[in-house]
């Protein structure tokens, strides 16, 4: 196997500029690894094989004519299905999209594009990214490359196996209550939450619009920085969009964590969640106040009720924001008698079980005699959690605490189990609640061989400090990313 | 209840009038607005709510929306959120339309209305909203209705366009005045030019809640809403008939279903659309998609100053103090023909001599013709010229319409039609005394009689004049000349 297949983002661009290989070189590689692996992970819908070797062909000649080149030139990405892609299916992974081509390019995929990064392929996912496990996507099933017969997260599943798999240095997932961080724990890469706001959503097939957000996965912390940076910033097209130009994530990502406060969510300390991802996170800890930082527990105490109020605003706005799928003006389309008929049947064929049970439980919530008692309690909730988390802010740096309660599951184990499906999002949904960064980045395997991560959370526009805490954690655990075990993956 | 056994009721009614607003560009997005053409050519990802599409509001249309509210006396909220209302129907791209809930940009507003005959009346404007318009379908089949058509065909254009919902209290008790509000709204809005305000094109659309109660009470009876009134004559006949029908139920001692009825106006008649059964549960919550608006007070006493003369203020002006007839000013106000008027004025005209010509000639010519009389082509300062030939005798009033007809066939201005066709009076007395000799030895007899002393009989030899002189001779110096001559 090629060995430009598992070097990071950061030591490709260095290859690339003193011109030991060429976009076209590194490209094929990448393709030849998905060839090489996809039959066993299925990370990916759609290959952009002949497209992304054009680009790199396109890029090799801008760089021997002298051309200046953007800041990923040449660096393969994969894009969630949920972006959309000019002239190239976009499904979310749904019946109800299957061969939708959507006319634009999402604000991302235009940013990416402008760094001269390689979009290779479009990634598995939940249906409409609901769901934990990537299980619920209508066409494939990821695998864990750690472990064939785990699932790899969800919802951004097939993104952060795309990384973990080495199809790819690099990949855009999008967060709704925990869909990229999780799924970077379950696969053991670096999964980033931004700022609401500091990444454009226009293009990104809305979920949940006040909690979504899209966010890199990577194998290295340096590597997510560089693509957020690439990606963030002001779009006018999105109201929602922070005003400014993007922060410099790069240049402090060295500076260590030396008296930085470092608080531990106590309500997220390991009680309810697995113990093998309480010792890791303990490490974790330990090393950090080795470090310089000043680690103690922060009490935060309307997180227990995230869940709660998650489980009620992302199911009403997506009630709200999937009632555009109806067979009118694209996508699938089963006749009816009348209209009304059509539209049912083509929502009853399209949408999976968890896509109709969310869509239930939101228009149930915003119903006339119900707004009040589940819609407007969950967003007061969702108000104490904000105020919570200023309060925390104000005593530390960053908050901390296990990304997700326990390490990869088998598929089929919450299959059946909606509830103890939704918890896994028990220590991610503050974040998307409250607006504010996270990210997880990898700490270590449980006794199984599987990777568990470390949640930092940090204020509104607090990336630059929490990926330096990531950066530093990063660096003193040096661990090798590159999945091994009886069921992993084959090593590139 | 007593409303059985009541003999005289009194009618309740509020209109709810939607504007479409003219705008360079569409409530959230930058498709440009405009009438008829290719269906969906004015169309984005973002008004054909496209999966992935996100909206981002118009500065422009939530000024206008500020300045008509600041026109009706309304207060413009420091705080105001969007709110999406979900229904299916394909007409709608996302499905739910973008609009406001509780609470509107404006509210709380006042507008006096005066009917036929001088009454004056105030009615309460509830609120001034914001909202997106949805799109255009047509049902191919025998019943031109979407249940049975072969096929339907849906164009976007109209998708996204910006409307103003204005909501009146219920404080209108008749058609006449349902009618003289929608009048003077119309007026308002025409003035501020935040719309076209056509109720035939549709870029004025009104519904009418009425209810009825014995008169004396205060309390609502049941409320019936109609649509689809598109001119101010439907819309009077419309109440009249939905009046006529709540008296013949309440009178038999029988009740009044709350529904929604459709105005035919073919038959003259509201026919049930939906009942209070079928209401849609709307789930309005507010539009994630959007930010909060908070218009800035500064900005807002920007736009206080900058509203230009409101038509109540225009017509007592002209009126009061210019001395223009009321009728006239009516007349000029709902042809939006003021602004000509002022021109005119501007130009050197006299504010009653400028009416004249206006409502006198323009408004037949316009009717005529088949056109709005604020598009015929007339400006302010063509008609300023006109008046000023007539008043210093260059041209008699008769052959002032003649070049009036002339300027709006569009041979050119006054002066050059004047000059181009000879039209010019002919005032030369040299000129005109052999035209009068002429007419004295054509016409015997009657320069006979007015040598006997009947000075009446003049008339037939100036007659003579002016026809062998095709109009062109001056009647005042024709008629001293004959006088000279005769006595």
């Amino acid at each position: 196997m090629n060995e430009l297949v598992g070097t990071t983002a950061t030591d490709l661009l260095a290859l690339l500029e003193t011109r030991a290989v060429s976009a076209e070189e590194v490209t094929r590689a990448h393709l030849d690894r998905v060839t090489a692996t996809d039959g066993d992970v299925r990370a990916l819908l759609r290959r952009l094989d002949e497209p992304a070797l054009d680009h790199a062909r396109d890029i090799d000649r801008r760089r021997g004519a002298g051309e200046t080149l953007g800041a990923l030139a040449g660096v393969p990405v994969v894009l969630k299905d949920n972006l959309t892609t000019r002239g190239v299916e976009t499904t979310c992974a749904s019946r109800i999209l299957e061969h939708y081509r959507p006319p634009y390019d999402a604000t991302v995929v235009t940013r990416l594009r402008a760094a001269d990064a390689v979009v290779i392929g479009k990634a598995n996912m939940d249906e409409f990214a609901m769901g934990s496990s990537t299980e619920n996507s209508a066409f494939a099933r990821t695998a864990n490359p750690w472990d064939l017969g785990r699932v790899p997260g969800g919802s951004s599943g097939g993104s952060a196996a795309a990384v973990a798999a080495c199809q790819a240095p690099v990949a855009l997932g999008s967060d709704t209550g925990g869909s990229v961080r999780q799924p970077g724990a379950f696969c053991g890469v670096v999964g980033v939450k931004p700022t609401y706001g500091l990444v454009s959503r226009y293009g990104l097939l809305a979920f949940a619009s006040s909690l979504d957000q899209i966010g890199p996965l990577a194998r290295t912390v340096e590597d997510a920085a560089r693509v957020l940076q690439a990606i963030a910033g002001n779009d006018p097209a999105d109201a929602t969009s922070l005003p400014g130009p993007a922060p410099d994530l790069l240049s402090a990502l060295q500076d260590g964590v030396r008296d930085l406060r470092v608080g531990v969510v106590t309500e997220y300390q390991s009680e309810g969640g697995d113990d093998r991802v309480g010792a890791r996170v303990r490490d974790a800890l330990a090393r950090l106040e080795k470090l310089g930082a000043q680690v103690a527990e922060v009490s935060v105490p309307h997180v227990a009720y995230g869940v709660a109020a998650y489980y009620l605003i992302a199911p009403s706005e997506a009630s709200s924001n999937l009632s555009r799928y109806d067979g009118v003006r694209y996508g699938l389309r089963v006749p009816g008698a009348t209209t009304e008929e059509m539209m049912a049947a083509t929502r009853e064929a399209g949408f999976g079980a968890e896509v109709k049970r969310r869509i239930m439980i939101g228009t149930y919530a915003l119903s006339a005699g119900y707004y009040d008692a589940y819609y407007a309690q969950a967003q007061r909730v969702r108000t104490l959690i904000i105020r919570d988390l200023e309060a925390a802010y104000e005593q530390c740096d960053v908050l901390v605490g296990p990304t997700t309660p326990s390490t990869a599951f088998r598929f089929g184990e919450n299959l059946d189990d909606p509830l103890s499906m939704y918890l896994q999002d028990v220590y991610t949904n503050a974040a998307n609640l409250a607006g504010v960064p996270a990210v997880s980045v990898p700490i270590g395997l449980d006794d199984r061989g599987l990777p568990a991560g470390l949640q930092i959370m940090a204020p509104m526009g607090g990336e630059a400090t929490m990926l330096r805490v990531a950066r530093a954690l990063e660096a003193d655990l040096a661990l090798d990313s590159v999945p091994r075990g009886p069921n992993a993956v084959e090593a590139p | 209840m007593s409303v059985e056994q009541a003999t005289r009721y009194e009618a309740v009614i509020g209109l709810e009038v939607h504007v479409e607003l003219s705008t360079r560009t569409k409530m959230f997005c930058g498709c440009a607005i405009d009438f008829g053409g290719e269906p969906n050519v004015r169309t984005c990802p973002v008004c054909l709510g496209q999966p992935g599409s996100l909206p981002v509001a118009n500065r422009a249309a939530v000024e206008s929306a500020i300045r008509l509210g600041l026109a009706l006396g309304c207060a413009v909220a420091p705080w105001t959120e969007f709110h999406r209302k979900n229904y299916f129907y394909p007409d709608m791209p996302k499905n739910y339309q973008i609009s406001q809930y509780d609470v509107p940009i404006c509210a709380g507003g006042v507008l006096e209305v005066t009917v036929d005959g001088g009454k004056r009346t105030q009615v309460g404007i509830t609120r001034v909203h914001m909202e997106e318009d949805t799109g255009k379908s047509t049902h191919v089949g025998t019943s031109g209705r979407i249940h049975g058509a072969d096929h339907s065909l849906i164009d976007y254009n109209r998708a996204g366009i910006p409307l103003l919902e204005v909501v009146s209290e219920p404080d209108i008790r008749s058609a006449d005045e349902a009618r003289a509000y929608l009048t003077e709204l119309r007026a308002i809005v025409r003035a501020l030019g935040v719309s076209d305000a056509k109720l035939e094109e549709g870029s004025m659309r009104c519904d009418a809640n009425v209810s009825l109660r014995p008169v004396g009470h205060t309390v609502f009876g049941t409320r019936v809403e109609v649509k689809n009134m598109n001119s101010l004559r439907s819309l009077g006949r419309a109440i009249e008939y939905e009046v006529a029908r709540q008296t013949d139920l309440l009178t038999a001692g029988e009740q009044v279903v709350q529904e929604t009825r459709h105005w035919d106006e073919g038959a003259g008649a509201t026919s049930t659309l939906r009942a209070k059964e079928e209401v849609f549960d709307y789930r309005y919550f507010p539009e994630p998609d959007l930010v909060p608006l908070e218009p800035d007070a500064g900005w807002i006493e920007q736009l206080r100053a900058g509203l230009p003369e409101l038509p109540a203020v225009t017509r007592q002006r002209l009126t009061e103090q210019q001395g223009v007839p009321a009728e006239q000013v009516a007349t000029l106000v709902e042809a939006d023909l003021v602004p000509t008027l002022e021109a005119a004025v501007a130009g050197g005209a006299g504010p009653v001599e400028a009416a004249n010509w206006l409502t006198n000639e323009l408004v037949g010519w316009a009717t005529g013709h088949g056109v709005a009389p604020a598009d015929a082509p007339l400006d302010g300062a063509q008609l300023a010229a006109l008046a000023a030939l007539v008043r210093d005798g260059t041209l008699s009033t008769k052959l002032g319409r003649q070049v009036l007809e002339d300027v709006l066939a569009g041979a050119g201005s006054p002066a050059e039609v004047v000059r181009e066709r000879g039209l010019t009076q002919i005032s030369d007395t040299d000129e005109l005394a052999a035209l009068v000799d002429a007419a004295i030895a054509q016409n015997a007899d009657a320069a006979d009689q007015v040598r006997g002393g009947n000075r009446k009989a003049v008339g037939a030899l100036v007659g003579a004049v002016m026809k062998a002189s095709k109009g062109q001779a001056n009647p005042k110096l024709v008629n001293e000349l004959l006088m000279q001559r005769l006595t």
